[in-house]
């Protein structure tokens, strides 16, 4: 490593490589070369910044210049200007909505501001695939403090102290888990990392795994000595294939560095780590379902007790954590557990990442304090909903979750209150929605998606999802009956108290919420067979509006059935009776003369 | 860097301290901020130069918190190459018609020893901003 | 096929032949033919001394494994809950529409395969499509078109 005067760190999780991150990082290094800077200036490649909306980005340090949306054609005048002249490009700065002024330093723009990073703190910092970057921000502090200055009691004592709880779903007391899995005499004892991030629309462990992989690894070699593991497995889905590749690199890292092996850092220590792909099934992110999938069978959950911390991995005592829980014990054993107390609730420590999507200004992921409210949350850090339009709910917990009203926006983020609330702080998707999202569609959406994974070993949650799905499937498409509501309760209840695992037992909660806070939509759609939202294809049709239409044909062109009629600058008109209800002509108005139409009932033949 | 040799609690430590010397201009803050004036005119004068020397003595120091930027031309176009030294809590001074050896000077008895080189400053203190 | 065989075969070994390396061994194969070919299946229950049911069992649970040929270009469309609220579904329609097959299925061509996924994770640029691992974000009913024209050219050789 040498001596740089300015380091410009390109943002490299998947939402930015998505976007051509990738292509950004050779156009700098191939200019930096041109103008001969290259033994000035280091051009790394980073985790996730987690301001996704506005990728790709560069950050320019020292400056702490943030530049965003980049495209190739812009490096070239970003290099000559900012780096050899030290003029930042205004042009490529980031502006908030409804402002002028561009913000040009990272940490006074908003999204930013209000988060506190503790799990992400090396997001956008480090290169995720050198191992001595890591170490030079203090990684690996708190690994040589608990092997060497700390007994294994010591350190599961600190855990239990600092009140971390798991960051998967349930919240379980990690120091717990932990205490438990120590206790049995029985060895081998193995350790799992939960990367099956299966939440539609949470993306916060890809993104450490892709940012800070080897703050997972520490974490998980500290609970290693904590318990008295051997042997570990580092589990992620096969959807994350930037993820599998750093966290390979780590392990080979590390272990190289005498980090996982034989006699870890000289203290005598043994243990090793693999990683294991999922390959596609929602409900391995149940422990023990996740066990069975590590063994190399079906993922079906089975019966506890016994705790994997008894009865895990091929019958032995195994501890599983999801990855962000792993991330965070190093930072507590190497600051102490009384500072990561006094983060947070009474109940719920620490901070909280949430990936914040949908229909919001900023989507991205943000770490912030447990407690934080909802609103500061979606309009502090999000910047509210785009388009002018007005906020109806925020849906959390992902399909375990549930859908929380707007006049719950001053509810504080933890584990308690979002429970009472009928939602849960799952893996910490949001998935913010607008009054042009139908609540029923989005009950129908999970349901769909429940009924699809759902394991089939209990009859309630396959048979419940299933028969959900096919009641609020008929609301959607106006052959609801006004008796549906309480079987649709029923049901519900039902899949909630006779299934086995956590997807059954909250599969009920989309639907219980959305029925809980957005009855008036499920009413809408059975009495007066209309949606209000104007999403329910069969309850809405598509009409011009006369007075906005200017005739410029460009609906008529892009209908895939042919179906408008008119000549240039002529009012068109869309024959109802061939209408596939596509939306392709609502897309292609410049004019916003294409409406759905939902004021008024839709006879039903 | 690949390491090589399996590590100790000890060499932990020891890459810590080594790399973290390399790392901290990625929080943005240190003591001393140097900006070298690299419009066209002070690369043509040799800023440049001064640029690699300036790199070549952190390096060499092996100090953590020192910050050099570059920026456009200073407007004393006589005077090239030019740099501004800031020290934390002190006006910004500025130097010209610098060397590789002045500029040496410079670093130890200025940048690490926080006293100006009298007789090579231009001028102390910041231009009025309307 | 004697190479098929031997393909398969070295798959195993690279993995030591275990049977708790089933899932990792099949996701190899398949990333090897495209899909899981009966033939190789066979021949990994023997290797592995596992009964054929749960193989398949295995391979008919998890979302990754195609027991049918798939198409040359795989078309991806996601459907995680952000892209759902930002319009996927109308995407997914679109495609099925142009490409006159269902998701899951493969066109007569044998050119495109059409999926869906619960979620990519790069939410900030849905609706997304994802054709042979590239990303198309921002995903319109009207760029759909121009998207498939692209993979439908043949190669210029």
């Amino acid at each position: 490593m040498k001596q740089y005067r300015a380091h410009l760190l390109v943002c490299a999780g998947t939402g930015c490589v998505s976007c051509g991150a990738f292509k950004i990082k050779a156009a700098l290094e191939q200019e930096v070369k041109k103008r001969n800077l290259q033994d000035e200036i280091q051009v790394v490649a980073t985790g996730c910044n987690g301001f996704c909306e506005r990728g790709p980005i560069v950050l320019v340090q020292p400056d702490g210049i943030f530049y965003q949306l980049l495209q190739v054609e812009d490096v070239p005048h970003l290099v000559e200007e900012h780096l050899l002249k030290g003029r930042p490009v205004k042009k490529l700065m980031y502006v908030p909505p409804a402002e002028k002024q561009p913000v040009p330093k990272m940490k006074d723009i908003e999204f930013f501001k209000h988060q506190r990073l503790i799990v992400l703190r090396n997001r956008g910092r480090i290169d995720p695939e050198k191992i001595e970057e890591y170490i030079a921000f203090d990684g690996y502090e708190a690994l040589a403090k608990a092997l060497s200055e700390m007994t294994p009691q010591a350190v599961i004592d600190e855990i239990l102290f600092s009140g971390l709880r798991g960051r998967g779903g349930a919240g379980f007391p990690t120091g717990k888990k932990w205490a438990a899995a120590a206790k049995e005499k029985r060895s081998p004892k193995y350790l799992i990392c939960n990367g099956d991030e299966g939440d539609p629309g949470a993306f916060m462990d890809r993104s450490v795994l892709e940012a800070d992989p080897h703050a997972v690894l520490e974490g998980m070699i500290i609970g290693a000595k904590a318990v008295g593991a051997s042997k570990g497995f580092v589990y992620i889905r096969h959807e994350y294939p930037l993820a599998l590749k750093r966290m390979e690199i780590a392990i080979a890292q590390a272990r190289e560095s005498g980090l996982l092996g034989q006699d870890i850092l000289g203290t005598g220590f043994d243990f090793d780590l693999e990683i294991v792909q999922g390959a596609g099934a929602f409900v391995s992110g149940e422990e023990s379902a996740l066990i069975a999938s590590v063994e190399g069978r079906i993922a079906m959950p089975r019966q506890r007790p016994p705790y994997p911390a008894q009865r895990g991995l091929w019958g032995q005592p195994t501890v599983i954590n999801n990855v962000e829980t792993w991330a965070t014990v190093p930072n507590i054993i190497r600051r102490g557990a009384d500072w990561f107390q006094g983060l947070g609730t009474e109940t719920s420590k620490g901070t909280k990442i949430f990936a914040l999507v949908g229909k919001i200004a900023n989507t991205g992921l943000v770490e912030v304090p447990m407690g934080i409210s909802l609103r500061e949350i979606v309009y502090g850090i999000g910047g509210g909903i785009p388009d002018k339009r007005d906020f109806k709910a925020v849906q959390i917990g992902g399909p375990s979750g549930g859908c929380l009203p707007a006049k719950l926006l001053d509810l504080p983020v933890d584990y308690e209150s979002l429970t009472a609330a009928g939602a849960m702080m799952g893996s910490g998707g949001m998935i913010v929605m607008d009054d042009k999202t139908c609540m029923v569609d989005i009950a129908k959406y999970f349901l769909n998606f429940l009924q699809d994974e759902s394991c089939g070993k209990c009859v309630s949650c396959r048979e419940g999802t299933q028969r959900m799905y096919e009641i609020v499937k008929a609301i959607t498409e106006g052959k609801g009956k006004e008796s549906d509501l309480a079987l649709l309760e029923e049901l519900a209840q039902i899949t909630k108290d006779a299934s086995m695992c956590g997807l059954g037992q909250t599969a009920g909660n989309p639907v219980l919420t959305t029925l809980r806070y957005f009855r008036h939509e499920y009413e809408a759609h059975i009495l007066d067979k209309r949606c209000p939202a104007g999403v329910c294809k069969s309850l809405i049709r598509y009409v011009v509006l006369a007075e906005k239409c200017t005739g410029c044909q460009s609906c008529k062109k892009a209908c895939p059935n042919d179906c408008i009629k008119g000549t240039l600058k002529d009012i068109h008109l869309i024959d109802q009776s061939k209408c596939i209800k596509c939306g392709a002509c609502k897309e292609a108005c410049k004019f916003e003369a294409i409406e759905e139409q939902r004021d008024e009932a839709i006879q039903i033949i | 860097m690949p390491a090589k040799k399996k590590l100790t609690i000890q060499d932990l430590a020891k890459i810590r301290e080594k790399t973290k010397s390399l790392m901290t201009i990625r929080e943005g803050e240190g003591r001393a901020r140097v900006t070298v004036h690299m419009g066209t005119c002070g690369i043509a004068a040799g800023a440049r130069d001064i640029m690699d020397a300036l790199l070549g003595e952190i390096g060499k120091a092996n100090i953590q918190d020192v910050i050099v930027t570059t920026s456009g031309c200073a407007g004393l176009c006589n005077a090239e190459p030019m740099m501004t030294v800031e020290i934390k809590n002190q006006p910004p001074v500025k130097y010209g018609q610098l060397t590789p050896d002045k500029l040496r000077k410079i670093f130890v008895q200025h940048i690490l020893g926080g006293q100006m080189v009298t007789d090579l400053v231009l001028v102390v203190g910041s231009e009025t901003v309307y | 096929m004697d190479t098929d065989k031997t393909r398969t075969q070295s798959i195993i070994d690279k993995h030591q032949g275990l049977q708790k390396n089933l899932i990792a061994i099949l996701l190899d194969v398949q990333e090897c033919f495209n899909y899981l070919p009966p033939d190789a299946l066979r021949h990994v229950a023997k290797a592995l001394d596992m009964p054929l049911i749960d193989i398949l069992g295995v391979a008919t649970f998890y979302r990754a494994f195609s027991l049918k040929p798939r198409g040359k270009h795989t078309c991806l469309v996601c459907l995680g809950t952000a892209c759902h609220v930002r319009g996927g579904p109308k995407i997914l329609e679109e495609l099925e529409r142009k490409l006159a097959i269902p998701a899951g299925e493969t066109t007569k061509d044998g050119q495109f395969t059409l999926e869906t996924v619960a979620c990519l994770g790069c939410c900030a640029i849905g609706p997304v499509v994802v054709v042979d691992g590239e990303y198309h974000g921002h995903a319109t009913i009207r760029k759909i078109g121009p998207i498939l024209e692209k993979y439908q050219k043949p190669a210029a050789s």
